[in-house]
């Protein structure tokens, strides 16, 4: 509107923009996609022992060339006319330069039926791209499905693919990497498509918690298909091209008669921000796999691994003034806790898992003095901070990852209790609480917990505390450990009683601060907010070399 | 190429310095006048104020040894002027009439910490005679003019007619107050267009409006008689002639008990958008000796007139050829006095005290000197692209003062965690810079614009530094009508040249590329160093500096000229925002591979925003001229939103049935909420 056009900073788009570097050559990347593997094939070697017309060089030559192109140009081109990138782009754009070796080029489908054994219908390599590689120089397997192929559709073949880069990834200890982008099974093989799903399951659950495992959703992924993803670490989505679901909308139409589109019942907002299912989106294939990259940075490479350490940039004895005054004086009024978290953290960096799902909890991995952390907050900003089902849910599973792979744990409390009501009672609450507890009690990696404001109730119990194992447990002065607020507890207390306003304020003056907790030793010390990432930082350096073990168990009994 | 070993030594050093920078002692600026500790003035001043003024007040009053109350509203508790007084007291919540403005809670204030005298700062009670009256009652000491003088000058019509008696030159206009809107239309075409339209008890821009036409007379009438009531509770409006290209300028005035009074030379505040100052300067270019001696006489003259005391500020509007007219009197501190102390020497809060505690003034007229030059940017939270900045509010996640550099002065009474609320001044602070003359002082305030580090807040720091190295500036050439003369579109952010595009540009992919190597570094021995010659359409440009890439300046040497940019945003998809010569750029850093493949990428299309009507910044709705179903025209008004006391009414942006309205009169709404919806 012109009365108020808003006149943004301006954006200026360099989509060529050309820099050499005197001082590194080598930062031009190639820039032909079939350039992979090239260099091997020169033409010099013609050695005429084969028994065929044409030389085994030649035949190989020929089929480097075709699996290159996968689908063949045609395909390519509609690729990109969706907004996709090829299989083979996706994996030169998420893996640093000249790094990848690929596997199994010239494996082929082994479906004989309704044609499929015709020529023109065998592809070299099949509908997935397999290998290893590195992203900023550390080991990943990746596979990558090729939606030019059949539609990326699963054959034995493909899977058996796959299969193979997981076992080599569990037995060297390098995490996984899916790209889907697959129609789903491939109906001319049937039961053995079926199968073969069932051996890329098998091995997920076989290397969780040995190496970590993300699938980033780049296209359709439908019907039995979904439940790879389902059993990776995390899940990533590409916003308005990529959609998983059980049934699609044509079989929800004839089941249940709802109608709706694909985005709305499987797009990367529906997972992200509805279902859960998905831990974040991102604009589009690139934006996807640059992110990626810098995901990949947090993580250990498997379980037997440290959390990375990085060279840092940021004092680890930086104060951090702005804290001193974030938490409000009315104990009703919120705050961010992403602003805390971005003030400790190293270079303000946070990266947010499922940043618009259950909002009251924040998680996501930063750096403190160049050491992958995982972070769990309570959000002041929704719903106070409580926590309900999705929350806990949320926070569970994070707080599991972090203790399978290594990476300590901050938790930043500022919790009124469980959310109350039917709608949390009739979902299971009480069960799905239990998961937070169980995942904060279970985990013996570090665990530091700094309580900003209202620990109330079971959930300070929760939320990381020093019953729970807690290894540096530390309130700040506007901490309040109660078992709820003044004004609940007095009408409790002093049922039926008058001149209730004078015993509130006596229970605020007794129980409303951190001294109940910290003359019980249940925190180690009150801290001046300004200086909770000196602290930190100096207690992981501590904490560096805990050892805990938990008592031998075939493995826990969670409650799901 | 440097072996890693010696890369840690290096880094180790580099922390280290930026520790021991923290500690460097801010320079001020160097008061000529000495603190007697034997002239016995006050024991203890309650601030009647908030912000950088208390703050500034409290600083003199430490000085002089003199004890300090504060008084703030509930959420300024952690505030920095409550922390830096001696006592505070809490006189209410949030909004002003209930704190700042709240005399019963004020008066109490008083009685209960025992304080002598009440300073007001500028704004809120400070030229509220009401206030005077009842301290004076009281027998606390009102430190400002007298009561009469505060009245006679408050009022703009009374103001007038004692400036015309006393011999000072006043702008034609009505005497009288306007009765209504047809009286409006009638005496505005008396005098003749443009005529402005201002509230009789106001100032500061609020309630004022230029009026061409009739129509023009009848919405300016309703607007600043509902802003005047809401912000001075008297909705008495007056007409005036409105002079043509003018300048702003203000002669400071410093006044005894005892029939003294000083001129202490000019201020120029004609950079105004709104009719508020953003850029002020002393002494201005305009005014030659004789101009300024007739101007300072005249304020004199006024000042004597209504037996003024303490300090004051005569506003004269001058033409192009230096006539000047009699604006009006301000009788309290102007929030622009660093400039005069920085030229004059004279610490004008000191000057306050001792004259309300009776004290004659020590100096003469001509011991007032013009030493060097001074400039004042007013730094707010606003986003200077809406209209020369409407307001902004938000956390300040990070901020740093250039107080490390020389001859910077800088007023705030904000800290790195504070809020800007709506409902105060959206003012960050007032950042003023000196030297021998007007290049220098300009230059400093160059280098302290882009070393002042402001997070969490949109800022019109990119329009503050446009302007001071605007040609047009530099050349003194300037009136009133500056940002529309200059920016007829509205401002846009500073326009690149192509060498300032490379500069930009080449940056940006030097730190793309260093962190790259950061990254690559924990498992290669791989080490790459600055400079980086990084080539750009073709021209090479060299690039180097020492970064830290947790530091929120980036102090940057490109082709031997050194400059410090900021860095505001870095992500992984290679997306930058740097702060460039004031003004924030996102830079895309692709690499090739990247780019070429960036062709296939979707474009997302953006919201039609044509049809629907946001809240350009947060504030409250007064008033929501439309219902669903109406059909409004191209420009017609559709709701008013009021934010930090000024109204501004949003108008269709094309005429259209309205679909849905989300807001309703009376409730409070944030930066790009929904308002209406149009067909």
């Amino acid at each position: 509107m012109a009365a108020f056009a808003v006149a943004r900073s301006r954006c200026v788009l360099l989509s060529g923009l050309k820099a050499s570097f005197k001082t590194f050559g080598q930062v031009k990347h190639g820039a032909a996609s079939a350039a992979v593997a090239q260099s091997e094939l020169q033409q010099q070697s013609r050695r005429w022992y084969s028994v065929s017309h044409l030389s085994v060089q030649e035949r190989i030559d020929r089929k480097r060339n075709a699996a290159l192109i996968g689908g063949g140009q045609k395909r390519i081109d509609a690729q990109h006319k969706r907004g996709k990138l090829t299989a083979r782009e996706r994996v030169e754009l998420l893996l640093d330069k000249d790094s990848f070796v690929e596997c199994d080029m010239f494996v082929e489908h082994r479906c004989s039926d309704f044609g499929m054994e015709e020529d023109h219908n065998k592809f070299a390599g099949d509908s997935v791209v397999t290998g290893q590689g590195r992203i900023n120089g550390r080991l990943v397997y990746v596979f990558s499905q090729d939606f030019t192929v059949f539609g990326g559709s699963l054959s034995g073949a493909h899977a058996q693919k796959i299969c193979k880069i997981m076992d080599q990834a569990m037995m060297v200890g390098a995490p996984v990497i899916g790209l889907n982008d697959s129609g789903g099974a491939r109906i001319q093989e049937g039961v053995e498509s079926l199968a073969g799903y069932a051996d890329i399951f098998l091995r997920n659950v076989m290397a969780s918690g040995v190496v970590p495992q993300i699938s980033l959703i780049m296209g359709p992924c439908a019907g039995g298909a979904v439940y790879s993803p389902a059993l990776t670490d995390f899940t990533f989505m590409v916003k308005d091209t990529s959609y998983l679901f059980i049934t699609g909308p044509d079989v929800v139409k004839s089941v249940t008669n709802e109608d709706v589109t694909q985005e709305e019942l499987g797009g990367a907002k529906t997972h992200t921000a509805v279902s859960g299912v998905a831990h974040r989106a991102f604009e589009n294939d690139i934006d996807a796999l640059l992110n990626l990259r810098n995901f990949f940075n947090f993580l250990p490479l498997s379980n037997q691994d440290p959390a990375p350490v990085t060279e840092c940039h940021d004092p680890s004895d930086r104060l951090v003034p702005g804290l001193d005054t974030i938490v409000p004086f009315e104990t009703t009024k919120a705050y961010d806790m992403l602003d805390i978290i971005q003030g400790i953290t190293d270079e303000r960096e946070f990266f947010e898992i499922m940043p618009n799902y259950a909002k009251n909890i924040v998680v996501g991995f930063a750096r403190m003095n160049g050491r992958t952390v995982g972070i769990v907050g309570n959000q002041p900003k929704v719903a106070s901070g409580c926590l309900d089902i999705n929350s806990s849910v949320k926070g569970a599973r994070f707080v599991r990852f972090c203790d399978a792979f290594n990476i300590p744990i901050l938790t930043f409390v500022d919790v009124p209790g469980f959310l109350p009501g039917t709608s949390q009672e009739y979902g299971g609450i009480i069960r799905h609480g239990a998961k937070l507890l169980f995942a904060f009690a279970e985990a013996t990696v570090p665990k530091i917990t700094i309580i900003t404001r209202k620990a109330y109730g079971g959930a300070y119990d929760v939320m990381s505390s020093k019953h729970l194992r807690g290894d540096v447990n530390y309130a700040w002065p506007s901490a309040e450990v109660a078992v709820m607020g003044a004004k609940g507890a007095v009408q409790i207390i002093f049922r039926g009683k008058s001149n209730q306003a004078e015993q509130e304020a006596e229970y605020v003056e007794k129980f409303a601060n951190p001294f109940p907790a910290a003359v019980r030793g249940f925190v180690d010390d009150i801290i001046v907010p300004s200086t909770t990432r000196k602290r930190i930082c100096r207690d992981l350096e501590v904490l560096a070399s805990k050892k805990q073990t938990n008592p031998w168990k075939k493995h826990a009994n969670i409650p799901l | 190429m440097i072996t890693s070993t010696l890369r840690r030594v290096l880094l180790v050093a580099k922390h280290a310095s930026f520790q021991s920078r923290c500690c460097v002692a801010s320079s001020r600026v160097q008061y000529s006048t000495v603190y007697d500790s034997n002239e016995k003035t006050f024991d203890k001043i309650l601030i009647a104020n908030r912000g950088e003024i208390a703050c500034r007040v409290m600083k003199t009053c430490k000085k002089m040894g003199i004890k300090t109350v504060a008084v703030h509203s509930d959420v300024d508790a952690s505030a920095v002027h409550v922390k830096m007084a001696d006592e505070a007291v809490c006189v209410g919540p949030a909004p002003t009439n209930k704190s700042y403005l709240n005399m019963d809670a004020i008066m109490d204030a008083i009685r209960k910490t025992g304080s002598q005298a009440v300073h007001p700062g500028y704004g809120f009670l400070s030229e509220n005679k009401e206030f005077a009256k009842r301290l004076a009652a009281e027998d606390v000491v009102f430190i400002g003019p007298d009561t009469h003088a505060i009245h006679a000058m408050g009022d703009k019509i009374e103001s007038k007619l004692l400036a015309k008696a006393a011999n000072v030159n006043v702008i034609p206009g009505f005497d009288g107050v306007v009765e209504n809107v047809e009286d409006a239309v009638k005496i505005a075409g008396d005098i003749g267009y443009p005529v402005m339209i201002k509230a009789s008890a106001g100032g500061g821009g609020k309630g004022m409006r230029i009026a061409w036409n009739d129509d023009e007379t009848r919405e300016g009438f309703r607007l600043s008689s509902q802003e005047a009531a809401s912000s001075f509770g008297d909705d008495r409006l007056l007409i005036e002639k409105f002079v043509d290209n003018p300048r702003h300028i203000e002669i400071q005035v410093l006044a005894d008990k005892h029939g003294n009074a000083l001129w202490l030379n000019e201020r120029e505040c004609s950079i105004q958008r709104r009719n508020q100052k953003v850029v002020e300067e002393a002494p201005s270019t305009f005014l030659d000796p004789e101009t300024r001696r007739a101007m300072g006489e005249q304020a004199v003259q006024l000042a004597k007139a209504v037996h003024y005391s303490s300090a004051g500020t005569v506003e004269f509007l001058v033409d192009s050829n230096k006539n000047f007219y009699f604006l009006e009197m301000n009788t309290r501190l102007q929030v622009e006095h660093p400039i005069t102390e920085c030229i004059t020497g004279l610490d004008l809060v000191q000057q306050m005290i001792r004259v309300a505690k009776g004290f004659p003034l020590l100096h003469k007229q001509e011991d007032i000197p013009i030493n060097g030059w001074a400039i004042e940017s007013r730094v707010y939270a606003e986003d200077p692209y809406k209209s020369f900045g409407l307001p902004s509010i938000g956390r300040l996640s990070q901020y740093q003062e250039p107080i490390n550099l020389p001859k910077v002065r800088v007023d705030s009474g904000i800290q790195e965690g504070s809020d800007i609320s709506i409902y105060y001044d959206p003012m960050i602070s007032k950042l003023v810079t000196y030297g021998a003359t007007r290049a220098e002082a300009l230059q400093r305030m160059e280098a302290a614009l882009d070393n002042y580090v402001i997070r969490g807040v949109t800022h019109n720091i990119p329009l503050l530094r446009e302007i001071i190295t605007h040609p047009r500036f530099i050349s003194g050439d300037i009136t009133t009508n500056f940002l529309p003369e200059e920016y007829p579109e509205g401002f846009k952010g500073h326009q690149l040249t192509s060498e300032g595009r490379r500069e930009l540009v080449a940056t940006a992919a030097a730190l793309y590329v260093s962190n790259w190597c950061w990254n690559i570094e924990c498992s290669n021995e791989m080490t790459l160093w600055p400079p980086w010659q990084v080539e750009v359409d073709g021209v090479t440009v060299e690039v180097s500096g020492e970064w830290n890439l947790a530091s929120a300046l980036l102090p940057v040497t490109i082709n031997r000229t050194p400059r410090v940019l900021q860095c505001l945003s870095r992500d992984a998809g290679g997306d930058i925002t740097l702060q460039y010569l004031g003004t924030q750029f996102k830079v895309r850093v692709l690499s090739q591979l990247v780019s070429t493949l960036s062709a296939h990428m979707p474009e997302k299309v953006p919201e039609d925003t044509s049809s629907i009507l946001r809240s350009p910044m947060p504030g409250s709705v007064v008033a929501v001229s439309v219902k669903p179903g109406d059909v409004v025209a191209e420009g017609q008004e559709i709701c008013v939103i009021e934010a930090m006391k000024m109204q501004n009414s949003l108008i269709a942006a094309k005429a259209a049935k309205v679909k849905s309205v989300h807001c309703k009169a009376g409730e409070t709404v944030g930066e790009g909420d929904l308002l209406v919806q149009l067909e």
